[in-house]
């Protein structure tokens, strides 16, 4: 007998995606966005998406080699974790705001926990909450005009409407990125394409980013307009802000949102719903950072109480004690 | 429009843990599980909101009328005390069930400091009765989400590879900042509508 017969436990069926090609495929769809980033902003977002990924990088790095642990920057989670950031970031920020988050990110966020898997809130929304939360000038007042780079004091569409103004860019204008907003929240065609790639690709899952903008889009339309029902402007809501960036990019974070299909549905929903929240009758303009972060902390409850059906299990409760009884 | 002002600022906006940093110590020594953290929720509930209730009559009937405010703490840490004991013997006799459920937890809430917390805060806000017994429900609520949301978090760390030196409380630390963090977007919710 030439072979060997191997026993080993479960399970036996591999898949050839590994965590670097998914990570890689992630990096990947928000190429488009970052580069939109770079030609819409000029310089300032570019050195801001270097300066926050190389940050990103060495402190992961830095921290595995001081805790002696095998050093993984080579899975890519790091640069996703670097650029997102950077994408949620105006692009007037003095380069120290993203090299300390990256930093905060990285190593408060997800490392002191165990590294990647082990996290429990999205790591580059815990950088932009904490920075957002230190330097709250410069994080939510450093806006440039797109493709001109001139500073601008006016406030981002978000702002104009948490005001009680109507006056934003159109339809047009809000599809290219052609308004003040974050680096990479504003190319919206761009990120849909990222997006697109990461659901044929089957990397993110269909039920968060629609659960998400669908219940923004909904809600804005009943709620949005104050003194009357059903005449908000729901589109302009999901294509205002970080709606699609953190939709498509951030609430589909595998480590932090849940494992079922309908986990995920709730998720979505839930993260739109405390967004819609907060940017109708919050403190901020918008909440797409604290209603992923608020799921965040949910997704441990919603795993645990979402749990998909036995198979061959029925509604019957007389069926389910008997089937109970023979397990 | 009250009670929902209220019901909203315990539970999101002035969430007892995460925003006045209350009640700590039970915060973090029972969230270790789902199960002591149902049961220390369920205590902390019905002793805050009723230790509330005592408080503020306490403080309308007998502290104001005799302008004793300056003893306010002392007394406060007396009577809550006191009426934690009290409903303890209380439920052993008559819902023993109950008694039961609760277990260690209830003589453990005379050492939450959210129990005292809410009671100064009512009387500071001079709520009076009715609504400082609404203010303790909500702070008891609030104080319950963040718990079981932390509880949810911290049984998953059986299972991660975490640092030896931070394993432990320094971890649910700068986990409980973390959800604080994520909290910090409720602030000045509504309060546009309610003011």
């Amino acid at each position: 007998m030439g072979e060997k017969l191997i026993v080993t436990p479960s399970p036996h069926i591999k898949s050839p995606r590994t965590v670097k090609g998914v990570m890689l495929g992630v990096v990947i769809s928000l190429l488009p966005a970052c580069v939109g980033a770079v030609v819409l902003f000029g310089m300032n977002a570019l050195l801001i998406l270097i300066t926050s990924v190389v940050s990103a990088v060495v402190a992961e790095a830095l921290w595995q080699r001081a805790t002696k642990q095998e050093i993984t920057v080579g899975d890519f989670s790091a640069v996703i974790t670097g650029l997102l950031l950077a994408m949620t970031l105006p692009p007037g920020v003095p380069l120290y705001v993203p090299a300390v988050g990256s930093v905060f990110a990285i190593v408060i966020a997800k490392q002191i926990f165990g590294g990647l898997g082990s996290n429990f809130v999205n790591p580059a929304l815990a950088g932009r909450a904490f920075v957002l939360a230190a330097w709250p000038m410069s994080v939510a007042g450093a806006w440039l005009n797109p493709l001109t780079h001139d500073a601008v004091s006016s406030p981002t569409p978000l702002a104009v409407l948490k005001g009680g103004g109507t006056n934003i860019p159109g339809l047009w204008d809000l599809l290219i990125g052609n308004r003040t907003g974050s680096l990479g929240e504003t190319s919206i065609i761009l990120l849909l394409l990222g997006g697109l790639f990461l659901l044929v690709t089957k990397i993110i899952d269909w039920r968060t980013p629609v659960g998400f903008l669908g219940t923004l889009f909904v809600g804005t339309w009943i709620f949005g307009k104050p003194g009357a029902l059903f005449q908000g402007d729901g589109l302009s809501a999901i294509l205002l802000g970080g709606a699609v960036l953190g939709a498509f990019f951030m609430a589909t974070d595998y480590v932090t949102s849940p494992v079922t299909p309908k986990g995920r549905l709730i998720f979505g929903i839930g993260a739109g719903l405390v967004t819609l929240l907060i940017r109708l009758w919050g403190g901020y303009p918008e909440g797409v950072t604290y209603g992923i972060l608020f799921m965040n902390l949910m997704t441990p409850i919603i795993d645990r109480f979402v749990v998909p059906k036995y198979y061959g299990y029925e509604h019957d409760a007389r069926a389910r004690k008997s089937a109970e009884g023979k397990r | 429009m009250k009670f929902i002002s209220i019901m909203l600022g315990g539970i999101l906006i002035q969430n007892f843990v995460f925003m006045q940093y209350l009640g700590l110590c039970p915060f973090l020594g029972l969230s270790e599980q789902m199960d002591t953290a149902l049961g220390m929720s369920g205590a902390v509930i019905f002793v805050m909101t009723f230790a509330s209730t005592v408080a503020a009559a306490f403080e309308q009937f007998i502290l104001v009328p005799l302008h004793l405010e300056y003893m306010r703490t002392i007394a406060y840490i007396l009577v809550i005390a006191g009426f934690v004991q009290l409903v303890e013997i209380f439920l052993k006799k008559t819902v023993p069930s109950l008694y039961k459920a609760l277990g260690i937890y209830l003589p453990l809430i005379t050492t939450n400091c959210a129990v005292l917390g809410v009671a100064l805060l009512n009387a500071r806000q001079s709520y009076g009765v009715l609504w400082g017994t609404v203010n303790g429900l909500a702070g008891a609520l609030g104080w319950s989400v963040a718990i079981i949301i932390f509880a949810g978090i911290r049984e998953r760390w059986k299972f991660m590879n975490i640092p030896g030196t931070l394993k432990g409380f320094p971890l649910a630390l700068v986990a409980t900042s973390l959800m604080a963090l994520s909290f910090q977007g409720f602030s000045r919710l509504f309060a546009s509508v309610l003011k």
